[in-house]
């Protein structure tokens, strides 16, 4: 007590160990995995797009907060580092730094910032920024680099298309699944651990699965939304490849290629846009699923997962208001 | 060119139809409202202050317009001179009442009132006033949370930095009375404005005895009784330890002030006293008191919240 | 498996620092102050005047309604002065003062430590006793137990549920009580189910004493109508809905009571008073308090007289530790923390915590982050953080159709939210207001 003075405040005196700071700070370490999967395969270039995009997004909001907000600076609490890696994640690493830094802008200014700051943003906020580039460059955001093992060189890559690009394009023009597989130099195992082309982080489905059990351990997300998105993009997926095993790529295809697994596991787990009740996330993850793919199969984008996390967002104070737990003796009226 | 022109077309086309709609609607679904009421409204200050007691201010242009007579109908945002803009309007006797201004009847700054423990919690008087009588060892006095700051629409009242409590701004402020309403502990209070905008009023609601009131603030009142005894005009009740000018009564002498021991009853407005041991007062003050609607408003110092 | 309350709740630190130590009975106090609000509803009239000699266990202070307790000297001597005193509501409120001489008892007082097994009072008489002694419930709630204990026209008492689990974290004084005092618990309980004319007595003890159930599972053998519960160790099992539903499967409804579910629950602490009340006729006016906390020199389990000022309580546990940042009145969940030490000891004080200046510190507030813990811990089902958001907005009827009025303040969803945001301060702003409205529709 300063000057003998007692402190006075309302119940409880007590509080638990749970901490914004020590949430966002376990989700960087769950990315860590992913993270060094990319450094692997990219080399330098991984290291400098996160560098730049974690710099670039904790500078805006730092000076956002600072030229229009009151208050103290919130970029302790450890939410735009988080941003800025999801959003490095989400790019190839042969992207350019101006790029980055505007997509940094958009996510933080746009998808944060302009809603009030951590907490008020119905949208994911690096899955905006993420889509504002795709939308814009779509060239510069669909060249992934050829993975080249442990080269710490940088040079400029060659760049080659995703297996899941591959698959879309041949089926479209109506080869055979079976065929595409074959002729793809990418195997399964290949696609688990990493070993394809693809943004920064989605690579690896190994690596993020031992991010997304780290933070299930750590009770820092719960089994719901991936359980949910992950189930009904497999069954989903499944159904069809049961139609027609040469029309549709396999459950396990879809699974492990493009962003399913970073978007099932850290981007539609973002507590702030997913619903608040158990019931409410798996409604959340089943739309998700369904909407990924919808897209993937019958839209224009090889890839879906980032359009249909925005679409879910835009219905999730509506899945709150539909899934509000039962009160505590409501069934029987006094 | 085909293309331009079929655009004119058929674009001009669908707004005239839509016009031509939307005039129709328009007429059918047209609610029928006495005129006078959007007259008055644009007489009225436009605040949505609430200070009449009615929903903003069409409600209180509709309420005038509806009413026989404007007895009990006032703005106190606009003043005597908006009603009897409306009086006129409507042709009815014009309403006019004494102005009136908020004040804060404590003056526990912290170099008067000692801080005996730390508050921590949500910075709002409401909920700091259910836990406890505040971080002093006066239970009754003024918290600094800002709880009428936030209720002012005016923009009428800061806390001062310095002392920790509310200022009331004599030009802004319109006696609406929001922040009496969100004080918790009934410290504002509504008083006439009084002649050359002079008032006196006694800056404490503390109900204890003399001694704890005094230990816990210089400038409380100890309940004393000489400001009663010293009044020419009987303006001053004692009760409760506690001292209480009647603005209708008071006529500004100051004998209390010079009285008091404690320095607890204010002065405000008024020129210094010239330094003569002969009490000759300045501006003794003899104006009638006008009859008005507003009766006495001895306010109850409920400062003691429900047992829980 | 361990009977528990299925949804909600939280796991703080045990903290039982004072568990163990026997019950040590402080020396007379020189000045009592006692509240004639010490309970629930209407306060007490004061039927002493200033300069009355009283003696121990005299009425002081009447009923002052149905809703109402009588308050008891707790010492002999001369009364001071009846006039407002900071006690523990942060408040000042009428209290009676008296100033301690000698130690003489009302004469129909049994002293005695023998035990007394049969009860010869029927229903009413028995409650007429509970009401006349002034027997309150010593949980913490402090509601007049001859009401509660009056079942309503139109419901029946199935069960009477005891409470003796002691869920909060740093208090043992329930525990203490029932290792030293098990058989007049016991007495005490089926008196009051004679009372309602229940023949089933459920008893539930949190499974963090298991000296207690092991006791009381014995002891309980000799009376055919007890039940012994060992519960899951969760905070808020002590709650009397979250209780009922661990051990017999209902749930109050909404807005109801737990008559309402054919149950009846009373502190354990309160058993004991009944017994001293019908079987001794003590009046209440000593308890057990637990003074606690890490930097106390000796945490004690003290019998203290109500009026006491707290700080010779703090003096017998090893005096005010150097590093104090907050004082509490009861537990570290529900308790009030304190601004001085001269607040008086009530039937309601449970415990006195002393916390460090470290753990006093409330944790750094952020945005709300939309995690959903809150409503996850919370035992009632209810989503404090809309609560809160309303709250803030003044929309006080939206708070009545989301049951802010069921919200028990247990403080689980303080406790657990991450962005360290005082939900609970706001949903008590709530209630108040909403209270405020519902009366005045009325």
């Amino acid at each position: 007590m300063a000057n003998n003075r007692l402190l006075v405040s309302m119940s409880p005196h007590d509080h638990g160990k749970d901490n914004v700071k020590k949430i966002m700070y376990g989700v960087v370490l769950a990315m860590m995995p992913a993270f060094l999967v990319s450094v692997y395969y990219f080399g330098l270039d991984a290291i400098r797009v996160n560098l730049i995009a974690i710099a670039a997004c904790v500078f805006f909001e730092w000076f956002i907060q600072k030229v229009f907000f009151k208050g103290k600076p919130t970029i302790t609490d450890g939410s735009a580092i988080v941003t800025g890696m999801l959003l490095a994640f989400n790019v190839p690493t042969n992207l350019p730094w101006w790029i980055l830094v505007i997509g940094a802008l958009v996510a933080i200014g746009i998808g944060k910032m302009s809603f009030g700051g951590l907490g008020n943003n119905p949208f994911n906020p690096a899955i905006v920024g993420r889509v504002f580039l795709l939308i814009s460059w779509p060239v510069q955001m669909t060249s992934y680099p050829k993975i080249q093992v442990l080269n710490f060189a940088i040079t400029d890559a060659e760049t080659g298309a995703t297996p899941l690009a591959l698959v879309k394009e041949g089926l479209k023009n109506g080869e055979p699944f079976s065929q595409i597989i074959e002729s793809m130099p990418t195997s399964y195992t290949d696609m688990l651990i990493g070993q394809m082309g693809g943004s920064l982080g989605e690579i690896s489905a190994l690596a993020l699965i031992i991010g997304g059990l780290y933070m299930l351990i750590r009770k820092i997300i719960t089994w719901h939304v991936p359980v949910a998105v992950l189930a009904s993009i497999a069954i989903f997926t499944g159904i069809l490849y049961g139609i027609n095993p040469e029309a549709y790529a396999d459950p396990a295809f879809h699974l492990l290629t493009g962003g399913v697994m970073l978007g099932a596991i850290f981007m539609a787990t973002d507590m702030v846009t997913s619903p608040m009740t158990g019931k409410g996330m798996l409604i959340y993850g089943v739309g998700i699923g369904v909407i990924t793919v919808l897209i993937r199969v019958w839209g224009a984008y090889p890839e879906g997962v980032s359009f249909a996390i925005l679409i879910m967002n835009a219905f999730v104070p509506l899945i709150n208001k539909a899934t509000k737990p039962k009160r505590f003796g409501e069934t029987i009226k006094a | 060119m085909e293309i331009v022109l079929y655009t004119l077309i058929s674009l001009s086309s669908l707004g005239i139809i839509l016009a031509v709609i939307l005039f129709f609607v328009a007429q059918q679904f047209k609610v029928v409202e006495d005129p006078r009421i959007d007259e008055v409204e644009a007489l009225l200050p436009g605040a949505n202050c609430g200070g009449c007691g009615y929903p903003g201010c069409r409600g209180f242009a509709d309420a005038c317009v509806k009413a026989d007579s404007l007895d009990g109908l006032f703005c106190p945002a606009g003043g005597n001179e908006t009603m009897n803009a409306v009086a006129k309007a409507l042709g009815m006797a014009a309403v006019e009442k004494e102005p009136q201004i908020a004040v804060v009847r404590c003056a526990g700054a912290p170099e008067q009132r000692a801080k005996t423990s730390i508050y921590d919690g949500p910075q709002s008087c409401a909920i700091a006033a259910a836990l406890y009588g505040g971080d002093t060892d006066c239970p009754y006095g003024c918290l600094g949370l800002g709880d009428c700051v936030e209720a002012c629409t005016f923009d009428a009242i800061y806390i001062d930095e310095n002392t920790g409590l509310p200022v009331v701004s004599e030009e802004k402020c319109t006696a609406c009375g929001a922040c009496v309403t969100a004080c918790p502990k009934d410290i504002i209070e509504l008083r006439n404005k009084g002649k050359k905008s002079r008032r006196i009023y006694v800056s404490c609601v503390n109900k204890d005895k003399g001694g704890p009131a005094k230990k816990a603030c210089n400038v409380a009142c100890i309940g004393c009784g000489k400001c009663v005894k010293e009044c020419p005009f009987d303006a001053i009740t004692l009760e409760n330890f506690l001292a209480y000018i009647d603005y209708e009564k008071c006529k500004l002498c100051r004998k209390c002030v010079e009285v008091c021991p404690t320095g607890a009853i204010i002065e405000l407005n008024f020129p210094p006293r010239k330094p003569k041991p002969e009490k000759k007062e300045e501006n003794a003050d003899n104006e009638k008191a006008e009859n008005n609607a507003a009766a006495d408003t001895v306010i109850e110092n409920t400062s003691e919240p429900k047992n829980e | 498996m361990l009977k528990t309350f299925p949804k909600g709740g939280v796991h703080p630190a045990e903290n039982k620092l004072s568990k163990g130590k026997k019950i040590e009975k402080l020396n007379m106090p020189e000045t009592v102050t006692i509240p004639i609000s010490q309970h629930i509803g209407a306060p007490a009239v004061p039927v002493v005047n200033k300069g009355d000699i009283v003696k121990i266990g005299q009425l002081i202070a009447k009923s002052g309604g149905f809703v109402s307790a009588n308050i008891h000297s707790s010492v002999s001597g001369k009364v001071l002065k009846i006039e407002p005193s900071m006690d523990a509501s942060g408040y000042k409120r009428m209290s009676i003062i008296i100033k301690v001489e000698g130690e003489e008892y009302e004469p129909d007082i049994d002293l005695s430590d023998t035990l007394v097994k049969e009860c010869s009072l029927n229903a009413d008489e028995i409650k007429k006793r509970i009401a006349d002694k002034g027997i309150v419930g010593l949980g913490g709630a402090t509601f007049p137990t001859h009401v509660k204990l009056s079942v309503p026209p139109g419901k029946t008492a199935e069960h009477l549920v005891i409470n003796a689990v002691e869920c909060e974290p740093y208090l043992t004084a329930d525990h203490q009580l029932m290792m030293e005092k098990p058989d007049e618990i016991l007495v005490g309980c089926s008196i009051m189910a004679k009372a309602i004319g229940v023949n089933k007595v459920l008893i539930g003890i949190e499974n963090n004493k298991p000296d207690a159930i092991k006791l009381f599972k014995e002891k309980a053998v000799s009376f055919n109508n007890i039940e012994i519960y060992a519960l899951k160790v969760k905070y808020p099992q002590g709650g009397e809905k979250q209780l009922i539903k661990a051990l017999i499967n209902r749930e109050v409804p909404s807005g109801g009571l737990p008559i309402d579910v054919g149950c009846v629950v009373q502190n354990v602490g309160t058993a004991f008073a009944v017994y001293e009340a019908v079987q001794k006729n003590k009046p209440l006016y000593e308890r057990v308090v637990t003074v606690t906390g890490k930097n106390v020199k000796n945490p004690v389990n003290l019998l203290a007289k109500v009026g006491t000022p707290i700080s010779e309580l703090i003096e017998l546990a090893g005096g005010l530790p150097e590093d104090t940042g907050k004082i509490v009145n009861g537990g570290p969940m529900m308790g009030k923390a304190v601004n001085n030490q001269q607040i008086p000891v009530t039937k309601g004080t449970s415990g006195i915590l002393l916390f460090p200046n470290k753990l006093a510190k409330r944790p750094e507030v952020y945005n709300c982050i939309r995690c959903s813990r809150c409503t996850h811990v919370c035992p009632m089902n209810l989503e404090p953080h809309l609560l809160k958001n309303l709250s803030n907005k003044a929309l006080w009827e939206e708070l009545e159709k989301e049951r802010v009025l069921d919200c028990i303040e247990c403080g689980s969803c303080s406790y657990t939210c991450p962005a360290g945001i005082p939900l609970l301060d706001y949903i008590r702003l709530g209630k108040a207001n909403l209270n405020r409205i519902i009366r005045s529709r009325k």
